[in-house]
């Protein structure tokens, strides 16, 4: 399998702050590939980073081969990879269909557009129902699926993903690792940063460990789900 | 007790504002100042109208609080505001008697005193003070339990008296100039204010008019819309000319004086939609927005004057350097201030608006740019033969301004700059996210609203043959920044309404013109709270603050998927 995104050797500075510390990580080309650690590990650092919302001082990032390191931001995004942002973050005054058509902005062919909002409705039917409701009146389910389908609107090769389950009741939860699933099962790749580690460890095929800015483990999420260490500090278990 | 305190107390409230109110406009002589001019001759001023206009109003607010527990607690709640306020009146006057109050309010006078009683000696004009408030409140209790329908011809037809009687000076000179017409204005308006016979045929027939379109207004719509599509457009089409055709013979209609002030709020809508895309589209607060306004001032001065003789083009040739400097002058100001955000680009951008106006005014900048004494004789601009000189001839090039930044800030709206001032206004880093260039958009943003802003300068210098730097002073920009957002933020009729309200009615009325920061800082506060969405408002404003009744209501429709992109 080819690598989608591969990340090497990054060096990360807040100031003086070295936030990552050589961090190397890569994602195959229909994987789910999950980031874990405590807060301020460097889980959304590394993910600022990939689109460009921080330069790396060090190392390379590239998509198939392709040099992202030194693009903006928007050009990034233009390549294939899309951040849905954390804490969802919703056009709040847009309608649901307005907030789908922001996330087509990067992506300029009409008919893929048209193609790619059916798809969005078709994943999400909630959205569907309530396409000309104000995102702010949607509850916190529908806005992270609609955060999501927002950014599969930019037609993106890699999806990168902060926080989804963020401040969801637990029914929500189990609904958005659903999508995740299904997104997957459709071919995306995803990169799964998350706090809640035994359920992105359910759905992801691989996954990385992170602590102050250093990868500590990365194994297959089967073994990482036996590792004494992962459950013990992630999962809550003694 | 208690069960009255409760019950009276949205009148007791309400009450109390309104008397603060009155109280405070009494004392720094509002209301004497209004009451120089008769609304109807010899029954009722300005000054009186205003009064009775606050009283009656907070009535109905006090009427509105408690709709809830029936009529009679309504009426007593209204009533009860006004016997307050009247009240507050009395206790002025009362204490203006035993105190000199002269030596803190030059304001309360004698004069005030008899005017604030009607004219009544105060043994009487007491109780004929109270009575009247508590009639101002019944009134309005009584106004609130009324038919909407009757509320509304009623509330209009007496508003357009009172707006009759305060534009007289305006209407009656426009209507005598129109021969047969000016016996409608002798009938109308005595040598001050309306005639009381004038008045209630006014008031009348407004009435009856109004009554026709409320019963007519559906009949009318549903015959608009059975009209096949092309009936339809030719109405509208129709429309439009007939509006072109009105803006077109405006200034030989209204005359001198009332063309004078239509010029200066058409710059006033000029440099208003400039900065509408600046904070209404892109959602950036840029208080220094009066710097390219003097940016485009001066650079056509420095083009044309002869004064300073370094080029003497004409208008037309100075006009596209100007623009094209307040672009390039907005991606200046935009770069350094690209990554702060809202008040810290209102106070970045404050101080570069003040930078230009030093500049200008600076002695070592005076062999290019005048100093304090400014640049003088700068050409009137002119087509083939016609020089537009006089305030009726200037109107047409402002008017063709407006309308050429209409047009662009009409198709910058519904294109994909606009769509991404829109996410970047909504929110920066999640715009970002979706790809879109903040940089670019941004200094977009900043150039646009700029270039905008020096058309209407490089018009103003050619208007006032001069430009000083204290022209160009921070009102400027605090006074756009207010028409917007009383208009309506990022709506493009709000902007002419805000234009008008702000910068017209002030120059209408010389009363207003003293207390104008304060007609101004009332109207920002009462459409805070009654309008916050703006006079006139762009419909996602309309969607953040009424969304909680509209929301469901759609969602119960689904429609064929991938309907539009």
């Amino acid at each position: 399998m080819a690598a989608m995104l591969e990340v090497e050797n990054i060096h990360s500075y807040y100031g003086h702050i070295h936030a990552l510390k050589n961090l190397s990580l890569n994602i195959n080309e229909g994987e789910i590939v999950t980031l874990i650690g405590g807060n301020g590990a460097g889980k959304s650092t590394t993910l600022r980073t990939i689109s460009g919302l921080m330069k790396p001082r060090k190392g390379s990032i590239r998509l198939q081969d392709e040099e992202l390191t030194r693009l903006l931001p928007h050009k990034i995004v233009e390549k294939g990879v899309v951040q849905v942002p954390e804490g969802r973050r919703v056009f709040g005054r847009l309608t649901v269909v307005e907030n789908l058509e922001m996330g087509a902005f990067a992506c300029r062919d009409g008919k893929l557009n048209r193609d790619n909002l059916d798809r969005v409705f078709t994943l999400f039917p909630r959205l569907l129902e309530r396409r000309k409701q104000v995102a702010g009146t949607l509850s916190g389910g529908e806005q992270q699926m609609l955060a999501m389908g927002r950014a599969l609107m930019a037609n993106p090769k890699v999806l990168l993903l902060d926080e989804p389950s963020m401040g969801l009741a637990p029914v929500l939860v189990d609904d958005i690792f659903e999508t995740i699933e299904k997104l997957h099962q459709g071919g995306t790749t995803i990169l799964l940063v998350e706090q809640n580690a035994r359920m992105a460890l359910q759905v992801a095929d691989r996954g990385y460990v992170i602590q102050t800015g250093v990868v500590v483990l990365s194994d297959s999420a089967q073994n990482l789900r036996k590792n004494e260490m992962v459950r013990k500090a992630y999962m809550g278990e003694n | 007790m208690t069960q009255m305190e409760s019950l009276w107390r949205h009148g007791i409230k309400t009450g109390f504002i309104g008397a603060v109110t009155v109280v405070l406009l009494a004392l720094i002589g509002m209301v004497e100042a209004f009451s120089q001019r008769d609304i109807i001759a010899g029954v009722i001023s300005m000054g009186h109208a205003l009064l009775l206009v606050i009283a009656i109003f907070m009535g109905y607010i006090a009427a509105k609080r408690t709709a809830l527990s029936g009529i009679g607690s309504t009426l007593i709640n209204s009533v009860v505001s006004g016997v307050i306020i009247a009240g507050s009146l009395v206790l002025l006057i009362l204490l203006g008697s035993w105190v000199n109050l002269r030596s803190i309010f030059m304001n309360a006078s004698p004069a005030l005193y008899s005017l604030l009683t009607f004219g009544i000696e105060f043994k009487n004009g007491w109780t004929f003070l109270l009575l009247a408030g508590a009639l101002c409140g019944l009134v309005a209790g009584l106004l609130y339990q009324s038919f909407p329908t009757f509320r509304r011809i009623l509330i209009t037809s007496l508003s357009s008296v009172i707006i009759a009687g305060v534009l007289q000076d305006m209407l009656r000179p426009t209507l005598s100039a129109w021969g047969p017409i000016s016996v409608i204005s002798d009938w109308l308006f005595s040598s001050n204010g309306l005639s009381l016979s004038g008045a209630i045929t006014l008031c009348l027939v407004i009435a009856v008019i109004l009554f026709i379109w409320f019963q007519k207004r559906d009949i009318l719509r549903t015959r608009f819309s059975r009209l096949p599509s092309s009936g339809q457009r030719t109405l509208r089409m129709a429309g439009y000319v007939l509006l072109v055709g009105i803006f077109l013979v405006l200034p030989q209609v209204l005359g001198l004086f009332l063309s004078e002030v239509l010029t200066i709020v058409g710059l006033y809508v000029l440099l208003g939609l400039g900065l509408n895309i600046v904070v209404g589209y892109a959602g950036l607060l840029d208080l220094g927005y009066v710097a390219f306004f003097a940016i485009g001032a001066y650079v056509t001065a420095i083009l044309t004057s002869p004064e300073l003789g370094f080029f003497s083009l004409t208008f037309w040739q100075a006009l596209p350097f100007a623009v094209i400097l307040g672009l390039l002058s907005g991606v200046i100001l935009g770069v350094p201030v690209l990554k702060m955000r809202g008040d810290y680009l209102a106070i970045a951008t404050l101080g570069f608006g003040e930078i230009i106006r030093i500049l200008v005014l600076s002695d070592f900048l005076r062999p290019w740019l005048g100093g304090a004494q400014g640049i003088g004789r700068i050409p009137k601009a002119s087509i083939g033969g016609y020089e537009f000189a006089t305030p009726q001839q200037i109107y047409y090039l402002i008017l063709a301004g407006c309308a050429f930044v209409i047009f662009i800030s009409l198709r910058l709206k519904d294109s994909r700059l606009g769509r991404a001032w829109k996410a970047m206004r909504e929110d920066e880093d999640v715009a970002q996210a979706m790809g879109i260039n903040l940089v670019a958009t941004k200094l977009l943003a900043f150039a646009t609203g700029a270039g905008f802003s020096a058309l209407s300068g490089a018009i103003f210098a050619s208007k006032l043959s001069s430009v000083y730097p204290h022209s160009f002073n921070v009102m400027i920009s605090i006074n756009i920044l207010c028409l917007i957002i009383v208009g309506g933020m990022g709506s493009i009729p709000g902007v002419i309404v805000g234009a008008v309200a702000l910068v017209g009615l002030p120059e209408l009325l010389r009363e207003f013109a003293e207390y104008r920061l304060l007609v101004y800082g009332a109207a920002l506060v009462a459409m805070m709270l009654l309008r916050p969405e703006g006079l006139w408002p762009e419909v996602l404003h309309l969607r953040e603050l009424q969304d909680a009744q509209s929301s469901s209501a759609d969602s119960e429709t689904p429609a064929p998927s991938g309907a539009r992109i």
